[in-house]
């Protein structure tokens, strides 16, 4: 069973990457690429978890407790703030992409058109 | 944009939609074998042993005074690193807010609600007592998990995207131009900005006091205690101030969007 915390984080890989090839609208391609993004938080934290292992914050528990890994518990955490900024910056694209060809579907777009 | 080009127009080289998903499905099921492959090759799920994250473990809170361990990564040990972070979020919102700026074609209107002749029901009394009462506590909580950030889990990116929730409280219990009011956009920006100057220049203060670019150079205090830590609590305040500023900038732009802008009568695109 180790494999399976790495095994839904493919899963959810691919799963957003279908959601990316086949979609419709571009508000939807953004939200299917958080999803792809959203594996690696899953794979960032599977790496670093240590069996029983308690979170690295010492506040009320002794210094010498196992503890997970703290390095990318602080790698997810630009991981998600990242993404943050980056779907938003890709849903004012989306907004853009609205205004001037008056379509959402990335199939609509063609990059000769005005 | 031309005219009379309907949805229904295809490019020749366009492939159908059922050809792409099964170039998705091989290729995607190739994907799959070898993202297993190079995980499998891992170490097993429960038995990492990376030294650095296990040495910061044992050492962070004797060295830095600070017993949330992620935020000494943070803030101390890779500050370097959050530092781009921020700078990253900073680009992005500024791209967003050029992005989404007023075009030629466009122009600011009376928000929808405030339409002449238009019935708005608008909140109900019980959503609005319920978001008014919610804004105080939601900026008092981002103020404690800011505050606390080196202590217990937090710190100034948890707890600025808090505090700018509660701009969506106001929105959703309130109107529109009750929002504007209590959203001075000058004034968000410079928040934004301070937060962004403040931690670069805490990372300078460093080198003035005689250590390296973002070390540890206020006095640690007691761990546990809010004032502990040293310069972490400060640089947590200032990323507290930018991502306060930069998140509520882009819901203040998305929300222009919708609310204010529209098309001027008679414009043509592009």
């Amino acid at each position: 069973m180790s494999f399976l915390p790495f095994a839904i984080a493919i899963w959810i890989f691919l799963v957003g990457l279908y959601g990316v090839v086949s979609s419709h609208h571009l508000v939807h391609l953004v939200i299917c690429l958080s999803v792809v993004q959203s594996s690696t938080y899953l794979l960032l934290l599977g790496i670093g978890y240590r069996t029983n292992g308690a979170a690295s914050i010492f506040v009320d528990i002794p210094l010498n407790t196992k503890a997970v890994d703290p390095v990318v518990k602080a790698l997810t955490l630009t991981d998600v703030v990242v993404g943050a900024a980056v779907t938003a910056l890709l849903l004012a694209l989306a907004v853009q992409a609205q205004k001037r060809f008056g379509t959402v579907d990335p199939d609509e777009l063609d990059p000769l058109r005005d | 944009m031309s005219a009379g080009e309907g949805p229904a127009r295809r490019r020749d080289s366009e492939i159908s939609f059922a050809t792409r998903r099964r170039l998705f499905l091989v290729s995607g099921a190739v994907l799959a074998a070898l993202m297993t492959w190079a995980l499998a090759g891992m170490p097993a799920f429960g038995d990492y042993h990376g030294i650095y994250g296990l040495l910061l473990n044992r050492v962070a809170v004797p060295q830095e005074h600070a017993t949330n361990v992620i935020t000494a990564v943070n803030f101390d040990y890779r500050g370097f690193d959050t530092l781009g972070e921020e700078f990253i979020l900073f680009a992005a919102v500024l791209g967003l807010a050029l992005i989404l700026r007023e075009r030629r074609d466009e122009e600011e209107g009376p928000p929808d609600d405030d339409a002449v002749g238009r019935q708005v029901s608008g909140a109900s009394v019980a959503v609005r007592l319920i978001t008014v009462t919610l804004v105080g506590p939601t900026v008092l909580l981002a103020g404690y998990i800011i505050a606390h950030g080196a202590i217990t889990p937090g710190g100034g990116f948890q707890g600025g995207v808090i505090a700018a929730t509660a701009l969506l409280f106001v929105y959703l219990g309130g109107e529109y131009l009750a929002l504007r009011r209590i959203r001075p956009l000058p004034l968000v920006e410079i928040t934004k900005a301070t937060g962004a100057a403040g931690f670069v220049l805490i990372g300078i203060a460093g080198l003035i006091w005689g250590v390296a670019f973002l070390d540890n150079w206020l006095p640690k205090g007691t761990p546990g205690d809010v004032f502990s830590a040293g310069t972490m609590q400060l640089l947590s305040v200032a990323v507290g101030f930018e991502i306060t500023g930069g998140f509520v900038l882009i819901l203040s732009e998305f929300l222009d969007q919708t609310i204010v802008l529209r098309r001027r009568r008679g414009a043509r695109s592009g």
